[in-house]
């Protein structure tokens, strides 16, 4: 827990992401960006992360966190993009895939834009009659959009304004918050929903979760795989824990782990469809004695609501509602 | 009412109250709402143009403070947390522990405003570097004071080590002056007079150290009568000090700075032994001596005054008048309270003295945009009003986005508050509603568990159904699920849109079953039954499969009888009425050759 650095920045964060570094270099990610919510004026704010070097970080805030010089210039703005009859609606994400964007919002709308068009591209109504709460790329011109009466719908762009298909959680609606896809094998998604529970899906394979864990006591706010490293999953939720999650395939349970921890096991809703067991993920591998899954609280003690979290190489950065960002740089993936 | 201790404080608002206007004004949560006026009106009825928020706490806007109250917060929550397993004595380390993470949040924070007032050098920023020079005093007394009360009430030192902690107050303090006197004591007097004042940490009891104090201190005496330092006079001040003579000390005022430092070194000097019950004595006397007797003492002064006296409570009273917010009181006193250093005496309006203070407390965080969520942790740890004032609180908590509503929403879930929980998510369902966002409606009405809302969201449905034929959000009606039960209405709309897509499906046996099953269900509304009967019309006629038995046909015919009778005198559509009543006649003569016919 010594590596945890944390900062705090007299805002809320509602998103943080590290600036990405190029695949080829091994760096560690030095920029990260923050955007801030319930101020009276939110701003986005650029920070670089300090090297850490080998000593503990608590003696001198040397190696703390900054703000750059950079600054940041807008643009462009498409106003409007999300609305009502009569005003404008909250849009809740949006995800770029350069040079197309795709937001999305309270309206039901999703709108699709190009970088340097200031006009919007197209502009998909009624794609949902209720708010849609994250959407992310599945591959080019697909989209995946989660909604709050709990439909993961999947979009072709290039074609119509009816969803491909639509997958739901046989049981409550429960509205779904996050989503996200796993790096390599694109059929394979991730979402997490207002009662804290992970669902991992099959988009080709049925229409329902392939298994569901509960993580959190109260709404999920973002789960991301680990990009180079999809063995590995984060949750960050309203309950105020970030959870690290890690499955393994394979026989011998890892033995690295620190901080607290607690196995979970995995609840599958059907079993795996049959196969060559190599090819399939560990994540859809139903049955826990084939695998094994293990979760680690990656903050040291309970704070306010984790809104955010954004993982890369090594460096795992959150953001909270107690005003704070905190930076872990040595995670073990 | 008991009467007030210091004069109120005038605040000027520029530009109000000029031309003779009066002022009217509005207590808001955190702020005053100020607005000219006239007491009777005069001749022209002339509106004033503005409104003007007047806010008592400016702290909570400086984004460097924010930063105090979040950090300080976070402390808070976790004293709270400390678990009742560990027996109270055993917890005083835990205590201090706490205490100096609070003055490490004070310290980090005016380190940082002196940075920011460093840095900061445009010429029309004065005002402001100004402003941060006075919250970093602020803070340096809040701090001192902090220190004392940890000192002398946390800590509780006994004789012997409360010197050396006094002392450790005093230096941390002073730094600066104190190491212009080091220099001083160092450079002339031997090693050996430093070398007793290691002693009193642990290895000797008191008695022991005190003879030897004495000791020490009669060679010294001797030495000065001996005039053995008299051909140096410096060396002759530096002695007469180290022998406690306060004339020689107060000589040299301006290297001591303020009173209480030349109350620590009379007691290094001349009783290092002191007890806390005479410490009161020695400040008075050091106070009166150090300051002139014509100047008013401070309102820092008399704070300190009173910790030496170790009357708390006039600590904290004097702290509550002199600071412009209840942050330091309310946190000092939580955790003096945690060390049972307060005598629980009721206050005559209300709970005792620390949930009176965290109240004040957290009713100003509440009223921040944005600090609001801290308050949350801070009502909660009031056990006897907290609850109710969250209550209210939270009730008015601005609901600007979903995301927004969500988290009040959990923090009522969480506490039980369901009054709450319904109240806000009837405002989120209807704002939906009227943005025409019916699946938003629903998913809220869920949540809340409200049925008559999920009715009036099904009115809607349908109401769009009969006004243009088709079901609009399909998505939504296609996938209810177990939503569905929440409300009769909701279960109807579910129900015959799925013999809507069955019929669609040309499965016309099992939307004919369906159809029958809503009818006498009696889940259908009034105005629906018609619809239902003329739904029924074409499934009487179908003549290559026969769907309703003689039976389901005898119902169907009751049921236009009962509508008929029903809606006798209203406007009918006789025409297909008839046509209803053709085809009911038809369908049993055709159920009663079918089934009264045996299979040859």
């Amino acid at each position: 827990m010594d590596c945890i650095n944390a900062k705090y920045v007299s805002q809320k964060i509602s998103k943080t992401r590290w600036r990405p570094v190029s695949a080829s270099s091994l760096q560690q990610p030095e920029l990260l960006a923050t955007g801030s919510w319930d101020n009276e004026d939110n701003k986005v704010s650029i920070w670089s992360v300090g090297e850490n070097g080998g000593h503990d970080s608590t003696d001198e805030n040397v190696s703390g966190v900054c703000c750059t010089l950079q600054t940041l210039s807008v643009l462009h703005t498409w106003e409007g993009a999300h609305h009502y009859q009569c005003a404008r609606a909250p849009c809740t994400a949006v995800v770029c895939s350069s040079p197309e964007l795709v937001s999305v919002g309270e309206d039901g709308r999703v709108v699709l834009y190009k970088a340097d068009q200031s006009r919007i591209v197209r502009t998909i109504e009624n794609a949902d009659s209720s708010t849609i709460h994250a959407v992310t790329f599945l591959r080019t011109a697909e989209v995946l959009t989660v909604n709050s009466i709990g439909q993961l719908k999947l979009w072709d762009l290039r074609q119509g304004n009816e969803p491909a298909q639509i997958l739901t959680l046989t049981g409550d609606r429960v509205p779904l918050h996050c989503v996200d896809k796993h790096p390599n094998q694109q059929h394979i998604v991730a979402t997490g929903g207002q009662d804290g529970m992970l669902c991992i899906w099959d988009v080709r394979q049925g229409s329902v979760p392939f298994s569901l864990m509960e993580a959190h006591s109260a709404e999920m706010w973002e789960v991301h795989f680990h990009p180079s490293n999809p063995d590995h999953l984060f949750t960050c939720s309203e309950d105020g824990s970030l959870l690290h999650w890690e499955t393994s395939s394979g026989s011998d349970t890892p033995s690295f782990l620190q901080g607290r921890n607690s196995s979970m096991m995995s609840r599958s809703a059907t079993a795996p469809a049959g196969g060559n067991q190599s090819l399939i993920s560990a994540w859809l591998s139903g049955d826990s004695s084939k695998g094994r899954l293990e979760t680690t609280h990656m903050l040291p003690s309970q704070t306010l609501s984790v809104n955010s979290l954004d993982v890369l190489g090594q460096c795992l950065v959150c953001g909270t509602d107690g005003e704070a960002v905190y930076i872990h740089r040595r995670v073990l993936v | 009412m008991e009467e007030v201790d210091v004069e109120p404080t005038t605040t000027l608002i520029p530009g109000v109250g000029l031309k003779q206007k009066h002022l009217g004004f509005e207590w808001g949560p955190g702020d005053i709402l100020v607005y000219e006026t006239n007491f009777r009106p005069a001749g022209e009825r002339s509106g004033c143009p503005s409104v003007h928020v007047v806010r008592k706490d400016e702290d909570i806007y400086s984004p460097i403070l924010r930063k105090l109250f979040n950090e300080s917060h976070h402390i808070f929550v976790g004293l709270q947390n400390i678990t009742e397993d560990v027996p109270s004595k055993n917890k005083k380390p835990q205590f201090v522990s706490i205490s100096k993470n609070y003055r490490s949040v004070i310290r980090a924070c005016m380190e940082e405003l002196q940075h920011v007032a460093g840095v900061t050098c445009c010429a029309h920023l004065v005002l402001f570097v100004l402003r941060l020079h006075s919250q970093v005093s602020i803070l340096l007394a809040t701090e001192l004071i902090w220190n004392l009360c940890e000192v002398l009430f946390i800590d509780a030192a006994p004789a012997g080590c409360l010197l050396l902690h006094l002392l450790d107050w005093v230096r941390l303090h002073k730094a600066d002056v104190d190491e212009k006197a080091k220099e001083v004591l160092q450079s002339d007097s031997p090693t050996n007079h430093l070398a007793y004042w290691d002693v009193p940490s642990g290895t000797q009891t008191l008695t022991e150290f005190d003879m030897k104090w004495r000791h020490w201190h009669e060679e010294c005496d001797r030495c000065l009568q001996d005039k053995s330092f008299a051909s140096n006079p410096h060396l002759e001040t530096i002695c007469k000090i180290l022998l406690g003579d306060e004339d020689a000390m107060l000589e040299h005022k301006e290297l001591l700075g303020t009173w209480y430092h030349f109350l620590v070194s009379r007691l290094l000097f001349s009783h290092p032994t002191v007890k806390p019950a005479e410490l009161h004595y020695y400040a008075k006397s050091s106070m009166d001596m150090f300051l002139d007797s014509r100047s008013v003492p401070e309102p820092l002064d008399s704070i300190l005054l009173a910790a030496f006296e170790f009357d708390l409570h006039q600590v904290i009273k004097d702290c509550s008048i002199a600071l412009n917010n209840w942050w330091f009181v309310a946190h000092l006193t939580d955790l003096l309270d945690h060390c049972k250093l307060l005598q629980s005496h009721n206050l005559h309006f209300g709970s005792n003295l620390r949930e009176f203070l965290v109240l004040e407390y957290a009713s100003g965080l509440v009223s921040h945009h944005s600090l609001w969520q801290l308050a949350v942790d801070y009502f909660d740890h009031c056990p006897e009003f907290g609850r109710v004032y969250l209550e209210l609180q939270l009730e008015r908590v601005p609901l600007e986005t979903e995301r927004k509503a969500l988290k009040v929403l959990r923090i009522c879930e969480q506490r039980h508050m369901t009054e709450q929980v319904r109240s806000i998510c009837k405002i989120m369902a209807k704002r939906a509603l009227s943005n025409n966002r019916l699946g938003s409606a629903l998913s809220w009405s869920i949540r809340a568990k409200d049925a008559g809302f999920a009715t009036l969201i099904s009115e809607r449905f349908l109401q769009d159904y009969c006004t243009r034929g088709s079901f609009s959000d399909l998505d939504l009606i296609d996938n209810l699920g177990p939503a569905m039960l929440l409300s009769d209405r909701l279960t109807f709309l579910g129900k015959y849109r799925e013999f809507h897509r069955l019929y669609g499906e040309n499965k016309f046996t099992e939307a004919g079953k369906l159809l029958l099953s809503l009818m006498t269900a009696k889940i259908a509304p009034r105005s629906f039954w018609m619809t239902l009967l003329t739904d029924a019309l074409p499934l009487l006629e179908q003549k290559e499969v026969h769907i309703y038995t003689h039976t389901h046909t005898h119902t169907l015919s009751i049921k236009s009888c009962v509508f008929v009778c029903v809606f006798q005198g209203e406007d009918v559509e006789t025409a297909k009425l008839e046509l209803l009543r053709l085809a009911l006649a038809r369908n049993l003569a055709m159920a009663i050759v079918k089934e009264g016919t045996v299979e040859a």
